[in-house]
């Protein structure tokens, strides 16, 4: 079995990302349940926060195998 | 798909990477599973709004109900909502032909026997995210103009005039460069990730059976429940990323769109 210090790094680096992903759909959440009438405007914004966390998964994935 | 096999073989276990998705031509050809995907996917997308509005009646049958409801979710949700009252609608047919495209092209990634997602191979994202780039960068130049619409896209709005060289540059190069590679990158690495993950569970599990033997009997079997609850995972996250992608496509589509402030 091989593989490179990347992939550790790369693993250490989705910590980040995986933390603000949480954090967003926590306060989706009981934003949600606080007010369950605004659930579709949250819902895009939710979604948006998420995919703009996401990209620095992302980048980190893209440098992990090109690196 | 023979290295896959070989993986397995070896006596030591060599865990599925990238060249799992070199998929060889059919027939030693350059054509290959994924372009075959790509024209299935379009022929699925283009077959099933066709025939959902081939009788079109005012009371709709179970087929037009669900053609229409796919449609009005894009249009209503995301085209709507996003872009605003009076811009949006020369934008519904791009954004409702790119979400189902993207989502069946996705789907195959947990389809039994086709089992491959078309976007994990990184061209295709390109391709796609590309079209968007121009679209969305034309709109707006021809909206505002080439001068204002640079304007629009890298001058933030009520910062102090000597912010402004550090800030421009760093706008161009998140708006106009960045914006189409993390687009196309999201896609692909989702998709990527996913069914390489699945390769691993079960490529894995065959491997803890065959050649491990003792626990690998039980082991290996669990390994392979595990690789069918990540093909159900894998569904929720093949909508969401389709979901996201024309989303973001809205967005920029919207960003090009705004008035100057």
């Amino acid at each position: 079995m091989d593989g490179n210090l990347n992939m550790i790094g790369y693993g250490l680096a989705a910590i980040g990302p995986g933390v603000g992903i949480g954090l967003i759909f926590a306060a989706y959440i009981s934003g949600v349940a606080r007010q369950p009438e605004a659930q579709s405007r949250l819902q895009a914004i939710a979604i948006l926060g998420f995919a703009l966390a996401e990209a620095l998964a992302i980048i980190g994935i893209a440098l992990a195998f090109v690196l | 798909m023979s290295s896959l096999a070989m993986a397995v073989r070896a006596e030591e276990f060599n865990a599925p990477g990238p060249s799992n998705f070199d998929l060889p031509g059919f027939f030693d050809s350059g054509f290959t599973k994924p372009m075959a995907l790509l024209i299935l996917a379009a022929i699925i997308v283009f077959a099933f709004f066709f025939l959902s509005i081939r009788r079109g009646s005012l009371v709709p049958g179970k087929l037009q109900f669900a053609g229409e409801s796919a449609y009005g979710m894009v249009r209503n949700g995301l085209a709507r909502d996003i872009i605003g009252g009076h811009d949006f609608r020369p934008f519904v047919p791009y954004l409702v032909t790119m979400f189902f495209f993207i989502l069946v092209n996705n789907l195959f990634g947990s389809f039994p026997f086709i089992q491959f997602p078309t976007f994990s191979r990184a061209s295709m994202a390109y391709a796609l995210a590309g079209v968007s780039w121009v679209l969305y960068n034309w709109v707006g130049i021809r909206r505002h103009g080439l001068g204002g619409y640079l304007k629009l896209q890298t001058v933030p709005a009520g910062v102090q005039v000597f912010m402004l060289p550090l800030l421009v540059p760093l706008e161009f190069f998140s708006n106009i460069l960045v914006r189409p590679v993390t687009l196309a990158l999201r896609l692909f690495a989702n998709m990527f990730a996913g069914h390489l993950l699945a390769i691993l569970f079960a490529t894995g599990g065959l491997y803890l059976i065959r050649e491990v033997g003792g626990i690998g009997y039980i082991a290996g079997p669990l390994a392979w429940v595990l690789a069918i609850a990540i093909t159900f995972l894998e569904l929720l996250v093949q909508f969401l990323q389709a979901y996201v992608f024309t989303l973001l496509n809205a967005m920029y589509l919207q960003g090009a769109l705004a008035e100057e402030h």
